[in-house]
């Protein structure tokens, strides 16, 4: 009778404690999240990585179109999204260089210019010294318009762009000079975090001109299910969040080493903290769940 | 009267201008013209942006309403960068043009503007993005709860993108044969058959929803039947 009551009284004591679980004040949440990133990042965590048939398939776009050709990179994001995108934007870049296509750099985010510089002054220059500016490579900056310069840049690149971003002219630049639309690209790359982006490069600039081009895209987490349905037709490729990223710099340094690996690494770093993190996620969801399971069957008991 | 039929007539005309050089190679050069009045208006749109950022914070100082002290930090911040950014004060004089101030870059992180964005700006943005991994915890431990069939469904489809957009995916299932008949169980493979197939297509669905309701509405304002975009007044 004892032993009976007081097993009752630890199961009460058990199901409380999963009840009260429920009402865990967040900033336990909150430490824990700041650990499970924190602690990766300061152990350099690095996890192997297994390229997805989305990663595989941006790889090899750029792969398949003629070393040498022009190809045309667009920054859509800024720094809030940098940790998530800016991995793969450099693995792009170095992709690129490595395989001696001429880069146009432009960005239809205000910011997007900034980042574009940035990938250039940390892989561009350091890694490929032999990228002249003008000649092998062109930073168009920022222009305003939305997806209204993707349409001006389908027929008229001039009328959209007179000069580059240091105010040079575009007919002075001999990369872009003989240029006079968009299909003057084998490939464009729209690296996005949302609007205007890599859906409004397809939408507007693989649309009219399906066969003059191919178009990769690379994207945030939140923002892919809007890709997801021109994958793999109207877009060849995609690479989809710091996953995306990882994966494809995994490719790229296999094919062509760099000097400094961390340098186009960043994906794969930034996994380490995303895996522990996802996990903390799964364990909390779950712990929720049984917190409801027991503050129901404590209701039901009473 | 004019103030109504002019702005319908523009954007008849660019509407129709529009349509018809997808089609016709001889209006492309128009639809170049209302392209760029386009990209020109939409840089307006900024400066519009600046004065509505201005009407609404002055108002909530002058009125002190709560968070006015914020208010207060945008509007000096927005006219610090304002003003350093356009006299470009700091600038890094131009090698080529060393005597001509406005040849500098303002933008390299040795210049006032340059500095405030790459060590302000940027961390501060990246900051608020990051934030959302403590409240997205916060909110899953709260609200992702097996109510019923549907949230069941949620739950599991969440358990595998979350696994599968990791290395513990390939931890877990990487031992079952690519080949084998349970590869359709592997983690990376069920993300695969969710993202491509159960999600494209519905993506896809509300996609061509949005196309048609896209192209139903651009006939409207076109036809002068919507009127909604045009002032009450």
């Amino acid at each position: 009778m004892t032993t009976h009551m007081t097993t009752q009284r630890d199961n009460a004591g058990g199901s409380s404690f999963l009840a009260r679980l429920g009402n865990l004040d967040r900033r336990w949440i909150f430490l824990a999240m700041g650990l499970s990133i924190a602690v990766p990042i300061l152990l350099k965590l690095r996890f192997p990585e297994y390229p997805s048939p989305m990663s595989r398939a941006t790889f090899d776009a750029v792969e398949s179109i003629p070393e040498g050709a022009p190809v045309l990179l667009s920054f859509d994001y800024d720094p809030a999204s940098a940790a998530e995108l800016q991995p793969m934007a450099s693995a792009l870049v170095h992709h690129c260089a490595s395989r001696h296509q001429k880069i146009v750099f432009m960005a239809l985010w205000p910011l997007g210019k900034q980042q574009a510089d940035k990938t250039i002054e940390t892989v561009l220059k350091p890694f490929h010294p032999e990228y002249k500016e003008g000649v092998d490579y062109v930073q168009l900056g920022y222009q305003s318009g939305n997806e209204g310069v993707i349409k001006l840049m389908a027929t008229n690149i001039p009328a959209q762009y007179p000069t580059d971003a240091s105010g040079a002219a575009l007919k002075d630049l001999p990369l872009v000079a003989g240029m006079r639309d968009l299909s003057s690209f084998k490939l464009i790359a729209s690296i996005s975090a949302g609007y205007p982006g890599a859906k409004e490069w397809v939408q507007y600039a693989n649309g009219p001109m399906p066969d003059a081009f191919k178009v990769v895209g690379g994207s945030t987490g939140v923002q892919v299910s809007q890709l997801l349905p021109y994958y793999p037709h109207q877009m060849e490729g995609m690479l989809v969040a710091v996953k995306g990223a990882a994966e494809y710099e995994m490719l790229v340094e296999g094919k062509y080493p760099i000097a400094q690996p961390e340098v186009i690494g960043q994906g794969r770093v930034r996994m380490g903290p995303q895996l522990v993190a996802h996990l903390l996620m799964i364990g909390l969801i779950v712990l929720g769940n049984i917190a409801m399971v027991a503050g129901r069957s404590r209701g039901g008991a009473r | 009267m004019l103030q109504r039929t002019i702005p319908i007539a523009i954007l008849c005309l660019s509407g129709v201008i529009m349509i018809v050089a997808y089609f016709v190679s001889f209006a492309v050069s128009w639809s170049e013209t209302v392209n760029v009045w386009f990209n020109i208006l939409s840089a307006v749109a900024f400066v519009l942006g600046a004065g509505n950022l201005l009407a609404v914070n002055l108002e909530k100082i002058s009125s002190r309403r709560p968070g006015w002290a914020y208010a207060a930090i945008t509007l000096v911040s927005f006219f610090f960068m304002l003003v350093v950014g356009l006299l470009k004060l700091g600038a890094v004089p131009d090698p080529k043009n060393p005597l001509v101030h406005f040849a500098g870059d303002y933008e390299t992180s040795a210049s006032p503007y340059g500095w405030m964005y790459e060590y302000v700006f940027s961390p501060l943005t990246s900051t608020m993005f990051g934030l959302l991994a403590f409240y997205v915890a916060s909110a899953a431990f709260r609200a992702f709860r097996a109510k019923n069939v549907e949230s069941i469904l949620l739950l599991g489809t969440a358990f595998i993108i979350l696994i599968a957009q990791t290395a513990a995916g390939i931890f877990l299932t990487g031992w079952i044969p690519q080949d084998s008949v349970f590869a359709v169980l592997r983690f990376d493979s069920l993300k695969v058959g969710i993202t491509e197939h159960i999600q494209t297509a519905g993506m896809r669905a509300i996609t061509i929803g949005i196309a048609l309701g896209v192209a139903a509405t651009s006939l409207r304002l076109i036809l002068g039947i919507d009127k909604s975009y045009l002032s009450k007044n």
